[in-house]
């Protein structure tokens, strides 16, 4: 297979180690990166100059302006359109010579395998544990190698999953992390905030990661976690094994992961919720009515503050302590409309005489 | 005997430092514990541990002189 455009790694195919050879099994590969975002736009970037052959994207969601700060794959002319179908644009024109294929859904246990089958690399991009438990279990049960990367504020993980080391031992994410958090208890990029270089650094080092296992050049993350630190610069690398068969639970087979519902095992109940959830257009007129309380369970130093009248008690201080509430009507609000749900169930339990509603969407949705 | 014991993610914020020390503590179930009675917020918060840089699973035993990581999950992306 003729590598085309070969001019443009010209820099790359005379490093000592990579050369041609190392080009040409660049130019066989195909990497499906999942979600276009924060770590995606970079993955994308950054595989797409590298001349990776074949490259997917899976994302559903749509270009926002609080976007911009770190998925510089867009611009301002971009917001509202698909993220999947607009990196594939940028991407071909600025490499016409690989193949660029956009996949505009939401990935879900029933399209994953099919879709990730016709590639040789995953590279999970995503913002929610659902995806990242369920891109786990199809790479583990279609044995493909997984570049990991996740945030927190200030720190990033990166890790490589499902690739044999030299005593023939792998291991995935539930060996590490067995059992998901509670909804809310870990806050993504949205609720809690990130400086956009983060997932530019944390992104490219997952591209880095793909690009190793593909030519073989260096040494890749396999079974080890690194963990960067932004402000402080500091990286941490732990060693990593399989947990006991027990502990470790990926479905048996692909039927049993078609059956397993994701959402429901990290915790998300919202599907048969009790707790109503309300319109932003509603939530302006109960605003004004006596009758309700408002109350943000958004963590105290989150913004933007609310310009209306509300009490504030975070969902950490009603998980620890059932809060006093007056009024028998409750409408709660956090940011993104999902914490807002899970107090109201929590809080449904210790009240089963009260009425609890949740802005969808959360106070985004206000402006 | 003492412990060196590293922070990552919420933790931090959570326990207001990045690391600490503990003296006399057998093993990471009893850290763990100890944490917990400590700072309560953190009983219900999900982490890994790893000693010298090795995950666990399950109880192990702590030597003088070991490192404990306690890594949360992150999601963002």
């Amino acid at each position: 297979m003729e590598i085309k455009g070969k001019e443009r790694y010209a820099r790359q195919m005379i490093l000592k180690g990579f050369g041609p050879a190392g080009q040409q099994k660049l130019y066989k590969a195909k990497v499906l990166v999942i979600g276009a975002g924060g770590l995606g736009c970079p993955i994308l970037q950054y595989l797409a100059a590298a001349g990776v052959g074949t490259l997917g994207i899976v994302d559903h969601d749509t270009v926002e302006l609080s976007n911009l700060h770190r998925q510089i794959l867009y611009s301002v002319a971009d917001v509202g359109r698909l993220k999947a179908d607009c990196a594939a644009e940028k991407l071909s024109l600025f490499n016409p010579d690989i193949e660029i294929i956009s996949y505009p859904l939401q990935l879900s246990n029933q399209n994953a395998a099919l879709i990730m089958s016709k590639f040789d690399i995953v590279i999970d991009g995503s913002d929610n544990f659902p995806t990242r438990y369920m891109v786990n279990d199809a790479c583990a049960l279609l044995n493909l190698p997984l570049v990991y990367g996740a945030l927190s504020e200030s720190e990033g993980q990166v890790a490589v999953f499902n690739v044999s080391d030299a005593n023939g031992r792998k291991v995935n994410y539930r060996d590490i992390f067995p059992h998901p958090p509670q909804p809310g208890e870990v806050l993504n990029c949205a609720e809690a905030g990130v400086l956009g270089v983060l997932p530019g650094i944390i992104g490219t080092m997952q591209a880095a990661e793909a690009i190793k296992l593909i030519s073989g050049v260096g040494e890749a993350l396999i079974n080890q976690m690194l963990i960067y630190n932004l402000y402080t610069s500091h990286t941490y690398k732990i060693n990593l094994t399989a947990a006991e068969a027990e502990e470790n639970i990926v479905p048996p087979d692909l039927d049993a992961f078609m059956e397993t519902d994701y959402n429901w095992f990290c915790g998300f109940r919202t599907a048969a919720s009790e707790v109503q959830e309300l319109s932003a257009g509603e939530f302006r007129e109960i605003m004004l009515d006596e009758d309700y309380e408002i109350i943000d369970v958004r963590e105290l130093a989150e913004l933007p503050l609310a310009p209306f009248d509300h009490i504030r008690v975070p969902l950490s201080e009603i998980r620890k302590k059932v809060p006093a509430i007056e009024k028998d009507k409750v409408v709660l609000f956090c940011h993104s409309g999902v914490r807002s749900i899970i107090a109201g169930e929590l809080l449904l339990e210790k009240y089963p005489a009260k009425e609890f509603y949740s802005l969808k969407g959360g106070i985004l949705r206000l402006n | 005997m003492n412990i060196k014991i590293l922070l990552f993610g919420r933790l931090t914020d959570l326990l207001g430092q990045s690391v600490l020390h503990m003296e006399d503590v057998a093993d990471t179930d009893t850290l763990s514990r100890r944490l917990s009675g400590q700072y309560p917020g953190l009983a219900q918060i999900n982490y890994q541990i790893a000693v010298n840089q090795e995950i666990i699973h399950g109880n192990k035993l702590l030597t003088d002189g070991v490192t404990v990581a306690l890594m949360p999950p992150f999601s963002g992306g």
